[in-house]
């Protein structure tokens, strides 16, 4: 395949590394938290949006929707029972990774229940139909996926720097107390981050249960690490960072698929994620949920 | 400077940012003696002592310790060179004991664990623990500490945290003991106490330099003070003489 | 004396009361590691070579055991080298993202599997080995708290810039604390590779080095009694949970977010909840 064919397929698996970076970043920012079941939220968004296919027969659009849609109230729920009950009883960051360690486990173990463990995938009718530019390939799933991710990279672009509750976001992520001061409801904002957070998890989940028509309970494992490391490679809390770092580890990761071997797919992650760590430990891009500078 | 000076800082400037906290600041300090470095607050007291001690490196200048530049060493290589602080707000280890802390200081100059004493401490065999528990209470006992050794520093008084702080860094058998502010949170009588002690501590050979706000103290003990004045030496030489000079007057005046 | 089940989930345990240990030991330097499985491996791969593949000579159990621990504790010296400088929740992800580059490695190594695994090693573990090396290590953990390392570790935790400024150097400290948990977890992983007999790398994975996490994280960090309970709590409900079958590690989870809720300073610990 030409490098532009696979700079394309980058593009696309990055930008849903971005999708799932981003809330992972927005929660940092806010809370200074890891999310440790982020990645168990991104494959409930790909089962909601299949559930919604079985018995709703939704087309593709709303099934992005339902996942939205579900995947933000799993994220409130989420910031309600695990996060919230600790921060109030402890200020440290270890107790914090147990509860989304054990929600993680939580929401993998009732998948499994009630799906099996087996990969599932979607029906039949999203097969894509293939366009052709010159000798480049592109499906409309492909472009329905770039479409959806940079549509909401731009939107939450938008909400965090021209809406007041993006404001109350950046706010709060910078100092907590001045923002409680300025009178902003800072456990309203926490809940409304997780909830966008999650919901541009779970929309990723989806996206990807479309990419590689496969879905399975543990899909969430290698999302949880990568959206991690993503994280910290474009510098913990910094939303753009996270934009750019996943679309850096998807084209890495597809040429690393094309030139070398599949299987040193997963270790080029963390090999970038050593190599950053080395040179220049705070990110690529450092600070908090700033306005792009 | 002269040739008897232990520590010698020399045209030390350090910035933060924008900000200039020392400019230019050169003393030195005679071994034997108990140096002070008094001032307003904010006028860089403990920063001169982070960077004396090592904790930060100066921008510009250098620092010399019986006739060695040390500047840009580690503070760890700084304690086995000889100079050995406490800290303004008492920063002991909370899960050690009072021994333990000031053990923890003795390490520095004693042998290492050996394959010998690692096996034979439960039996009460272990050589280096010995020596340095008994240098522990030496020294508990030189800061006139009476409580019990095994208790946690944060059942303590503070002064009490102060003089086990004190001990610890006595502990590694320093030849120039840096004490930042000791006599905070003391009554007079309390102050009295550890005027006494740092004499003991300087007749027993060592080198101290203070910085306090207690003035009484500082007046008393001191064999030569400095004064510092927003990141400036502005006067030095014996107690009595930078008590009448007009520029020290002015500079505290000043910050009222 | 104890059933062929019982004494599997007693080697199981000891196993895991091991790689609690390979936690501990950094983290009472205030090291968070959530990658130790990527030691094990090293250990359980080395170790299984040289008693099962490598033929010039008949390698002996404890020697292969104790050079698969040495190799990994080289490599986790060598990976805390520039890891030391890193602090907090940059460390954690960073042994994170180690953890995963051994899984990888070995995935991609044919001459010991790839990804198919290694099979057909030799049945070396007993309950006895597991016993004693259990013992052993929590003895000289114990004892090493007496000792100025052991101290050196806890000042450390406490206040990394007093206990610079004690005289305490903290890069070779830190590297001691994180290759001696390297080591250790090392040892866990040849035992468990003569027990399980075929080891592939998706054993090592993410969700063991999460595991022994919690085991310290659950069980306390203050002595080395709180790794113990923790692994034997984490390694045992699930077998006391077994009437909930398809349940019993949703029950688990839920547990885990209660202990974190309810008892942040674990199960052993007399520290404040304050004190990560």
């Amino acid at each position: 395949m030409i490098l532009l064919q696979q700079i394309i397929n980058g593009v696309m698996l990055g930008s849903t590394y971005a999708l799932v970076a981003i809330g992972y970043s927005l929660i940092f920012g806010v809370l200074r938290l890891l999310h440790f079941a982020h990645g168990e939220v991104f494959m409930v968004g790909a089962f909601i949006a299949l559930c919604s296919v079985w018995y709703l027969h939704v087309g593709p659009v709303l099934a992005v929707v339902s996942a939205a849609v579900g995947c933000a109230a799993l994220g409130v729920i989420i910031e309600f029972v695990a996060f919230r009950p600790v921060r109030r009883r402890s200020g440290g960051m270890l107790a914090p990774i147990v509860s989304s360690l054990g929600v993680g486990l939580l929401l993998q173990e009732v998948a499994t229940n009630i799906f099996g463990a087996d990969q599932t995938r979607f029906p039949p009718q999203f097969e894509a139909t293939l366009y052709h530019f010159g000798s480049l390939f592109v499906t409309s799933t492909q472009l329905f996926i770039l479409g959806t991710s940079f549509g909401l990279m731009l939107l939450v672009h938008l909400f965090i720097t021209r809406t007041k509750y993006g404001l109350a976001m950046r706010a709060v992520a910078e100092n907590v107390d001045v923002a409680g001061l300025l009178g902003i409801n800072s456990n309203a904002v926490v809940v409304l981050t997780f909830a966008v957070a999650s919901a541009l998890g779970g929309i990723a989940g989806v996206l990807v249960g479309f990419a590689f028509s496969a879905i399975s309970p543990f899909m969430g494992i290698s999302m949880t690490i990568k959206g991690l490391v993503v994280m910290l490679i474009g510098g913990l809390g910094n939303v753009y960072g996270a934009m750019i770092g996943g679309l850096v580890l998807g084209i890495a990761e597809v040429l690393t698929v094309g030139y070398l071997a599949s299987s040193y797919r997963d270790a080029f992650s963390f090999a970038l994620l050593i190599l950053v760590l080395l040179v220049r430990p705070q990110g690529l891009f450092s600070g908090g949920l700033r306005a792009g500078h | 400077m002269t040739p008897a000076a232990l520590l010698d800082v020399r045209s030390v400037t350090q910035r933060f940012g924008g900000f200039t906290a020392l400019d230019d600041v050169s003393c030195s300090i005679q071994a034997g003696s108990i140096s002070s470095l008094i001032g307003p607050n904010g006028a860089g007291k403990t920063t001169l002592f982070n960077v004396i001690s090592g904790l930060i490196s100066p921008s510009r200048g250098s620092l010399g310790f019986d006739g060695t530049d040390y500047t840009g060493r580690r503070p760890d290589e700084i304690v086995r060179l000889g100079i050995a602080r406490n800290f303004q707000q008492v920063r002991l280890f909370p899960a050690l004991s009072v021994v333990e802390n000031v053990m923890v200081g003795a390490h520095q100059k004693l042998p290492r664990t050996g394959l010998l004493d690692f096996l034979g401490g439960p039996f009460s065999y272990d050589r280096v623990d010995r020596l340095a528990r008994s240098i522990a209470t030496e020294m508990l006992d030189l800061v006139e500490f009476r409580s019990s050794g095994n208790t946690h520093p944060q059942q303590l008084t503070l002064v009490d945290q102060r003089r086990v702080e004190i001990a610890r860094a006595l502990a590694s058998d320093p030849k120039l003991l840096l004490l930042d502010e000791p006599a905070a949170g003391m009554n007079p009588s309390e102050s009295n106490q550890l005027g006494a002690i740092i004499r003991k501590i300087r007749d027993l050979g060592r080198t101290v330099l203070l910085v306090e706000h207690n003035m009484r103290l500082v007046m008393s003990i001191s064999d030569h003070v400095s004064v510092l004045s927003a990141g400036k030496v502005i006067a030095s030489g014996t107690p009595s003489t930078v008590q009448a000079e007009p520029a020290v007057i002015a500079a505290y005046l000043g910050n009222l | 004396m104890l059933s062929s089940y019982q004494e599997s989930i007693a080697i199981f345990l000891g196993v895991n009361v091991l790689m609690a240990f390979s936690v501990y030991v950094p983290t009472s330097a205030g090291l968070i590691s959530l990658g130790q499985a990527g030691f094990m491996a090293i250990g359980a791969y080395t170790s299984a070579y040289l008693t099962s593949r490598f033929t010039s000579f008949d390698v002996p159990f404890g020697l292969a055991l104790f050079l698969g621990g040495a190799a990994a504790g080289i490599v986790g010296v060598l990976v805390a080298a520039p890891a030391v400088r890193i602090k907090g929740i940059y460390l954690i992800i960073a042994t994170l993202g180690f953890g995963e580059i051994v899984r990888v490695l070995f995935v991609n190594f044919e001459p010991l599997g790839g990804a198919s695994g290694l099979a057909g090693i030799k049945p070396l573990t007993t309950l006895s080995w597991v016993v004693a090396t259990c013992i052993l290590f929590f003895a000289f953990l114990w004892r090493l708290r007496s000792t100025p390392l052991g101290r050196a570790f806890v000042a450390i935790h406490e206040d990394e810039t007093a206990a610079e400024a004690m005289g305490i150097n903290l890069f070779r400290t830190k590297l001691m604390a994180f290759g001696g948990g390297a080591f250790i977890a090392g040892i866990a992983g040849g035992l468990y590779a003569h027990f399980a007999l075929f080891i592939d790398p998706s054993q090592f994975g993410f969700s063991k080095s999460a595991e022994a996490f919690l085991f310290v994280i659950l069980g306390g960090s203050v002595n080395p009694l709180g790794p113990v309970a923790g692994a034997i709590v984490v390694t045992l409900l699930p077998e006391f949970l077994r009437f909930l079958q398809d349940w019993r590690m949703s029950f688990f989870a839920v547990l885990l977010i209660a202990c974190a809720v309810w008892r942040p300073g674990g199960l052993i610990s007399y520290r404040r909840a304050a004190h990560p």
